[in-house]
Formats: structure tokens, C-alpha cells, sequence
């Protein structure tokens, strides 16, 4: 069976951009993306994408061109883009095409997210009563797990002083002006123990990525990337994820665990392979957290890692090196893509000021969103 | 005094004078589930009505809609939140009253309360449940 091959990627700037729809990003992603692979859009055999706010993706055909592509819509909350790119490719390693395209996009209002209790499969009460939150449940996981393994609340800063340094060197980034640590610190508490300097937003933005089969991806680019593995998890009983009116007692892995180990192996890499990572990172803690769930280190040994500078651009696993969910904001469809992005951006050598130094081989994504959901990717050149 | 109600049917038992959560427990596995599932293998069960923080949050801002406390942002106070961790049950999640919250922590011993929440269109005060630390 064939490799698949990343030839294109395209980008629309994250953060707000009044008058512009979220598909019209998407389809502005889409032809940075072939126009990076010098291909055109009746070049593209099949495409997935999607978006959990902005509309469907396939009706980016007419404005794409009306070719007749089969182009598939993709609905997974935050794992939407992930999920397009893992069903690309897929559908390049069975055989039945040979290139296609993986586009995400998003455009959400200002402010947290609405919640729906019915639509979550939940009763009305645990809306009304002010307990359906997504930014609870982040400090709850964070509040908990620094009690359990020491960490602390200058951790914490730390994480979106990064982001907010590495998206200032990004210039398709929302957050572009660098935060003191201090004024993260003493920003307005959201919900304890995070304040708001630390917390991603509800954002705009698109990406899309051209695939195909590695055995033709010298017809596309000098530079072809290899995805090596991709794989995508549910909760499993036990796992601790935003929404829930009550858990389990004894306490089990999250999404990420099962889906970073299966992304591994089916990449038949270890993680000292992998020269720098996307996390994500809705809040700092999430950070922090995925750093030991996705196998990176021990649970605990965080603090030492942040204090020591080991994640920054320049150590020794730079993590979410375009400033990350906080300095980008959320797009829900595109986010998991914006990491795959990046990451190739990396590996290609092209990213400038927050250029990875010495010629980074290896990289690896993660993105998690609700109700407990993972997906991950391991990119190669 | 206006009429009180619980804001849904089947979460606490009420009126009581030892209201309890009610909860269900799956007759095959024996695990614990709140709210109560319908389900032809579950039965109902009333939870303990004591347990340990096991983690906490406080609500600083005004929720969006589907949250029903009519009040002005300004007015909105804050409450705090947490999971209580029923012993040999499960943990389930609720409002925290009765402590500031920067006096919250993990592990200290609570107790259902039902505490009045908001009034309905009819007047009707609505009860919800929640933790407080417990007095002894």
C-alpha cells in the first residue's frame, strides 16, 4: 500500500475578520492550497471537510468550481478537522483515489460557547442551573490534577506566555503582542484556577491541505511531507471530559491516551522521534495535561519542563510553536488542521522567526474537544 | 411564602426532611449513575448525602442561555462548583454554598443541601441541590 503525502497547504489568517463568511475563508485556505501544490481544482479527485458553525463544506463548490468532485461533509466538534484528514487519508490508502483535499474552517460569535443540554443527550436543568460550562470543566480538570502532581499556577502562566511569545512571530495569528507572565497571572480569574490571559476564544479561520499518493508527490512539491500516522478516539469509561453531571469513582485514561498510542504505532515511531508537537491547548492546563497524556512525559514532571524552557521554540520539545489555541483562538473545524499546518510549515523549513532550529524531521499534532473526543497525527519529511 | 418545587422531576427527593439525590445503579455491572437512567436494568437508588470535594472551579462571569438566573451582569455573583465524590457511588457535580470559595479544599467533607434558585413564570420558587461543607 502506498504512503500518503501532504503536497499543498493553505492558510486564512486566525483571529476576526468582519464581512468575511467562514466558508469564503475556507475556500480561500482551499486555493492557497492548490495553488502551494501548483494544481487546480479539477485536479482534486475527492475532498472532505467541515465546520461546526459556518456552514457545510461542500457547497465551497460553487466558488471552487462545479466539477462534479465528490465532496464529503465532515461533523466531529472539535476533532472536524482531524477527522476530514484521517478520512482523506483513508480513502488514498484504500486505493480508490489518488489526491484530494482536507479543508476545515469556522466563524463563531464573541464569548464562550452555547451550550445545549438535549442536543448533549443531557437534561435541561443542568443548563438552566449554570453547570454546562466548557470553561468549568477546564478548571475543574486543571484544579484537580495540580493538587495530584504539583503543579502550579506559575506553570500555568508560563504555557500562555509561550503562546502568546510564539504567536507574536506568527503572522497568520489572532494574539500577536506578547503578555508578561505577571499580567497573566494577575489577569481577571474566569475560572479558577485559570484567568483569562490563559484561555483560548471562540475565533475564526481556515485550512485546508492537499493529499495524495506519495509515489506521485514529486509531480507537486520538492518538499513532499509524509503523514505517518493518524488516528482518532471516543472516551473510554473512566476518562473525566466537559459536560458531565456526574463520573466515575475510579478514575480511567482520556481519548488522548488511546489515540496518541494507536498514532504512534501505526507510525512505528517513539516519541523521542518527534522534534516538536501541537497540543491542544484550549486552555494552559489542557497543555500541561496533554503533554503526559499524549506520552511526552511523566504526570508531574511538567513544571520543571516549563520552568527550564524545554517547550519553547528553541528546546528541546518546542510545543504549539504558532501560538497554539491561545494565541489563534478556536475555530472549532479548523483548528486541527491550523496544527497540521504548522507542522508542515516546520518540516518545509518555512517558518521564518519560529523556525524549529536544526532541521526538524519529525512532528506531531493533538487535538481533543468535547464530549471526549482525540485525534493525532504524526507528520515526517 | 410562595411555593417551592424542585426544577426537575426525579433529582432529589423532596419534599423530605433528609432530602437525597436520586440516582440509579445498573443491576448487571452495579456501577452508580446520576441523574437516574430509565432503563429496564437500572434501579433507582438514593445517593449518600455526604461525600469529599474531589475538585472545584468558581463561576465568574454570567452563563449565556440555556443558564435562566435572570440578572444583570453587573449583579451576577459568583458561585463555585465542584465534583463531590459520593463514597462508593459516584461523584456527582454540583453548586458549592455555605464557604468562601477561597476556602475550598480538595478532599474536605460536604452535604446535600436544597437551596432555593430562581422563581418561575407562575412564582414558583424553583429548588436546586447543592454541597456545602459539613458541620461535623
Amino acid at each position: 500500500m502506498t504512503d500518503v503525502a501532504i503536497v499543498g497547504i493553505g492558510i486564512h489568517p486566525f483571529g476576526r475578520t468582519d464581512g468575511v463568511s467562514g466558508l469564503q475563508q475556507g475556500v480561500h485556505a482551499a486555493k492557497e492550497a492548490l495553488s502551494d501544490a501548483e494544481i487546480e481544482w479539477k485536479d482534486i479527485e475527492f475532498a472532505y471537510g467541515g465546520s461546526s458553525a459556518a456552514g457545510s463544506a461542500d457547497t465551497m463548490v460553487s466558488e471552487l468550481g462545479l466539477t462534479g468532485v465528490p465532496f464529503m461533509n465532515v461533523s466531529n466538534g472539535c476533532a472536524t478537522g482531524g477527522s476530514a484528514l484521517l478520512s482523506a487519508y483513508t480513502t488514498i490508502k484504500s486505493g480508490q483515489f489518488d489526491i484530494g483535499m482536507a479543508v476545515g474552517f469556522d466563524k463563531h460569535p464573541r464569548g464562550a460557547f452555547n451550550a445545549d443540554p438535549e442536543a448533549a443527550g443531557l437534561q435541561k436543568w443542568y443548563g438552566e442551573t449554570g453547570l454546562m460550562l466548557t470553561t468549568q470543566f477546564f478548571g475543574m480538570k486543571i484544579q484537580r490534577y495540580m493538587h495530584d502532581y504539583g503543579i502550579t499556577s506559575d506553570a500555568l502562566a508560563l504555557v500562555a506566555e509561550k503562546a502568546f511569545n510564539n504567536g507574536s512571530l506568527n503572522p497568520n495569528a489572532w494574539r500577536r503582542d506578547p503578555v508578561s507572565k505577571e499580567d497573566i497571572l494577575n489577569g481577571m480569574m474566569v475560572s479558577d484556577p485559570l484567568t483569562k490571559f490563559m484561555f483560548c476564544s471562540p475565533a475564526e479561520g481556515a485550512v485546508a491541505l492537499i493529499l495524495c499518493r506519495a509515489d506521485i508527490a514529486s509531480k507537486f512539491t520538492t518538499k513532499p511531507l509524509y503523514l505517518k500516522g493518524a488516528a482518532f478516539r471516543s472516551r473510554p469509561l473512566g476518562s473525566f471530559e466537559v459536560f458531565s453531571p456526574s463520573l466515575e469513582i475510579e478514575r480511567g485514561p482520556s481519548p488522548t491516551v488511546g489515540a496518541a498510542k494507536a498514532t504512534f504505532e501505526m507510525a512505528g515511531i517513539s516519541h523521542e522521534d518527534i522534534d516538536l508537537a501541537q497540543l491542544q491547548d484550549t486552555e494552559s492546563g489542557a497543555e500541561i495535561m496533554h503533554m503526559a497524556e499524549n506520552g511526552f512525559c511523566k504526570d508531574g514532571d511538567q513544571e520543571k519542563m516549563l520552568q527550564d524552557g524545554d517547550t519553547n521554540i528553541d528546546g528541546k520539545l518546542p510545543v504549539n510553536t504558532d501560538g497554539g489555541c491561545i494565541a489563534n483562538g478556536e475555530p472549532v473545524g479548523a483548528s486541527g488542521l491550523r496544527q497540521v499546518y504548522e507542522n508542515c510549515v516546520q518540516l518545509r523549513g518555512a517558518a521564518g522567526k519560529r523556525q524549529v532550529p536544526n532541521n526538524p524531521k519529525t512532528a506531531y499534532t493533538h487535538v481533543y474537544g468535547a464530549p471526549g473526543i482525540s485525534a493525532c497525527t504524526i507528520i515526517t519529511n | 411564602m410562595s411555593t417551592q418545587k424542585p426544577i426537575a422531576d426525579n433529582l432529589f427527593t423532596w419534599p423530605s426532611d433528609s432530602p437525597k439525590l436520586i440516582g440509579s445503579k445498573d443491576t448487571e455491572t452495579g456501577r452508580y449513575f446520576f441523574p437516574a437512567k430509565n432503563s429496564n436494568h437500572h434501579e433507582k437508588v438514593e445517593l449518600s448525602n455526604k461525600g469529599k470535594l474531589w475538585t472545584w472551579t468558581v463561576q465568574r462571569f454570567l452563563p449565556k442561555t440555556p443558564y435562566i438566573e435572570q440578572v444583570a451582569p453587573e449583579d451576577f455573583k459568583p458561585y463555585a462548583v465542584g465534583y463531590i465524590e459520593l463514597p462508593g457511588e459516584i461523584m456527582v457535580e454540583s453548586r458549592l454554598v455555605g464557604i468562601d470559595p477561597k476556602e475550598l479544599e480538595i478532599g474536605m467533607e460536604m452535604e446535600l443541601t436544597i437551596e432555593p434558585f430562581v422563581k418561575n413564570e407562575e412564582g414558583e420558587e424553583l429548588l436546586i441541590f447543592a454541597f456545602k461543607p459539613s458541620v461535623n
